[in-house]
């Protein structure tokens, strides 16, 4: 009995045993390695939160955050506004037999590498870019539009690629909606519009919210795209950590910016999952 | 110093940074053997055609880490155990920080071609230090205006000032490196690059402030060539031959000018490490690299090119005329030393970068 009892506790901290190594090692020892460094002086290693005071009092610094959350919300919203329909033709319109080659269709931009796509839409919004010349072409324009190194480009690079990840999310919680609710509204009166606004869409906003919720945490935390599209004619925050890295090597400040970028983060995660109580009991 | 051994934030903060790269270093060490020669490296010295004849006749297989910048450069040497690596890429003014970590070993000036070198990049005041010399440039160029000769007026590209005038507006892109473009904005107001201090800072933020006016685009070195190859912009502000020598082929409109007001000189130089266990084959290395062949080869790399610092170095007539190489003694003479700052001013010049990045 009690050797029974042992093993049915020992087993599920065997299991996750790896799991939690990996995290400490990974996760929470680099976490606290780096919150102790947000502390300290970059000359000397004093204690300090010189650090901290600087993203709040430079104007340089927290326009970076302000960005970074202005270009994060416009991402999201546009991706959920294009994910929604495209999700919902998949899951709906689309025959049952032909949805897996929809789907892999809809992915294929995952496949390929994320520097070799940025750069692939830097060259399509070039100056002597594809739109630029098809726009020159059909004499709409006749000058050139700067598209490419702007916070247009950076918006549409994040946009092509979260738009797939809301659309499997989104289109998860879809094929999870059992007809019936659809067909009792439908008996009780209800019109298509109000099915849709008073049935569908609420019962697959959490499908909605875990791939926004998703979005915001890559999107706020990428440097690459920015990197590449923006043309650092505005630095988000990413940029300003690396910045602090490259030359002179200010691991503390670089620290206290991740940290400050993380709280962000979470602030974001608890919003989402006390709004639509996503986490599970 | 004491103080940092003596708090106990700091030492728990080193302990757990320790254990950290203890075990990154575990991953990213994979199967080096002890006899491989470890160097920290610029993309330039990855190339093949750079390494593959200095293995072959050494019987060595050199382990390259690239890094992108002094400071990350550092933080790996932090992060690993003494006598991990052998060999370094440094910028020439940033010898001296490695010197007083206590890093780099004395280079034996008999055994290198110092007196080869042309005397205006030896940069002695960076690589030697209380006497002892730690560092020897291997390559060098200018931080000045890379330009599209057929988009531009070249009369125009021998004043710094075109830079901030309305006839470039839109065309420029500023390359994303704040030392050497905070350099030409010294230039441009008429300041020596050895002599900036604190006070200068305003006049120099207001010059690049006007840059950023005409800018399209500030890139780092990929993007800020893409775009002068591309023709996104003509003109690109701390550019020189690392830019444009490289793409002459393709594209031959690609030139750079020394203007009249002068560039900023940037050099590398190698350092050995002194805690390596394979001192011999460290000098060997470095001995190669500054042979006439190998400063050809790490002149023509394929990640970029720049001027070997040996006046031996074997390129060919093309290579020499696409380099410009003889018109170096002119282009020496009217260069001006890297801002080389204290570490205070060095922050609050990074910090002037933000905000100019920032400025909309």
């Amino acid at each position: 009995m009690s050797v029974a009892g042992d093993n049915s506790r020992a087993l599920p901290w065997a299991l996750v045993t790896p799991a939690l190594a990996w995290t400490l090692l990974f996760f929470v020892l680099p976490f606290i390695a780096m919150g102790l460094s947000s502390l300290t002086a970059h000359e000397g290693g004093a204690f300090t939160l010189a650090n901290y005071s600087q993203f709040f009092t430079d104007p340089s610094y927290w326009r970076a955050m302000v960005n970074s959350l202005e270009v994060t919300a416009i991402v999201t919203a546009v991706s959920i506004l294009l994910a929604y329909p495209f999700a919902w033709i998949l899951a709906e319109m689309v025959p049952e037999r032909w949805q897996r080659l929809a789907l892999m269709l809809a992915v294929l931009p995952f496949w390929t590498s994320y520097v070799v796509r940025s750069y692939s839409w830097l060259l399509v919004l070039a100056q002597n870019g594809v739109i630029n010349r098809a726009l020159t072409d059909i004499g709409l324009i006749g000058e050139p539009l700067q598209l490419a190194n702007t916070r247009f480009a950076t918006v549409t690079g994040f946009v092509h690629f979260f738009v797939m990840l809301l659309t499997l999310t989104i289109f998860a919680n879809l094929k999870q909606l059992s007809p019936s609710y659809r067909k009792a509204a439908a008996d009780l009166g209800a019109g298509p519009v109000r099915i849709f606004l008073h049935v569908v869409l609420p019962l697959t906003l959490p499908g909605i919210m875990v791939g926004a919720f998703l979005t915001f945490v890559l999107c706020i935390g990428d440097y690459i795209t920015p990197q590449i599209l923006g043309g650092n004619n505005e630095l988000v925050m990413p940029q300003l950590v690396m910045m602090q890295i490259g030359r002179r090597g200010d691991f503390p400040l670089a620290s206290a910016l991740s940290i400050i970028l993380m709280a962000v983060v979470t602030v974001a995660y608890l919003a989402c999952a006390r709004w639509l109580k996503i986490e599970r009991a | 110093m004491t103080t940092n051994a003596r708090n106990p934030l700091s030492t728990l903060k080193s302990s757990l940074a320790g254990a950290c790269a203890a075990v990154a270093l575990l991953i990213a060490a994979g199967g080096a053997k002890a006899a491989d020669l470890n160097a920290l490296i610029w993309c330039d010295h990855s190339d093949p055609a750079l390494l593959q004849p200095f293995e072959e006749a050494n019987n060595v297989k050199v382990n390259v880490k690239e890094f992108e910048g002094t400071g990350a450069g550092l933080a790996i040497v932090d992060q690993s155990q003494p006598g991990d690596w052998d060999v370094m890429v440094i910028d020439s003014i940033d010898v001296p920080r490695g010197v007083e970590k206590g890093l780099f070993e004395p280079l034996p000036e008999d055994k290198l071609p110092f007196a080869d070198l042309f005397p205006e990049v030896k940069m002695d005041k960076s690589t030697i230090v209380d006497g002892k010399r730690y560092g020897i440039t291997e390559k060098f160029g200018y931080n000045t205006i890379g330009f599209n000769k057929t988009k531009v007026d070249p009369a125009d590209m021998q004043s710094l000032a075109s830079l901030t005038s309305d006839k470039y507006k839109g065309k420029i892109a500023i390359y994303d490196y704040y030392l050497p473009v905070i350099g030409m904005a010294a230039l441009a107001i008429g300041k020596k690059t050895a002599d900036l201090t604190e006070a200068d800072l305003p006049a120099l933020k207001a010059e690049l402030l006007k840059m950023k006016t005409n800018a399209k685009l500030v890139g780092e070195v990929t993007a800020s060539q893409t775009a002068l190859a591309t023709g996104e912009v003509d003109i690109l502000v701390g550019g020189g031959e690392w830019v444009t020598a490289g793409l002459a082929k393709e594209n031959p409109a690609l030139d750079f000018s020394i203007p009249k007001e002068g560039a900023v000189l940037w050099s590398q130089s190698l350092a050995m490490f002194k805690d390596s266990k394979n001192k011999d084959m460290a000098l060997k290395f470095i001995e190669y690299i500054m042979s006439p062949e190998g400063q050809a080869r790490l002149a023509t790399s394929s990640c970029y090119w720049g001027m070997p610092s040996n006046k031996k170095a074997a390129l060919t007539d093309d290579q020499k005329k696409i380099l410009r190489f003889d018109e170096q003694p002119g282009f020496l003479a009217r260069a001006q030393a890297y801002p080389a700052p204290s570490a205070d001013l060095d922050k609050k010049m990074q910090d002037m970068w933000t905000a100019m990045l920032q400025a909309q």
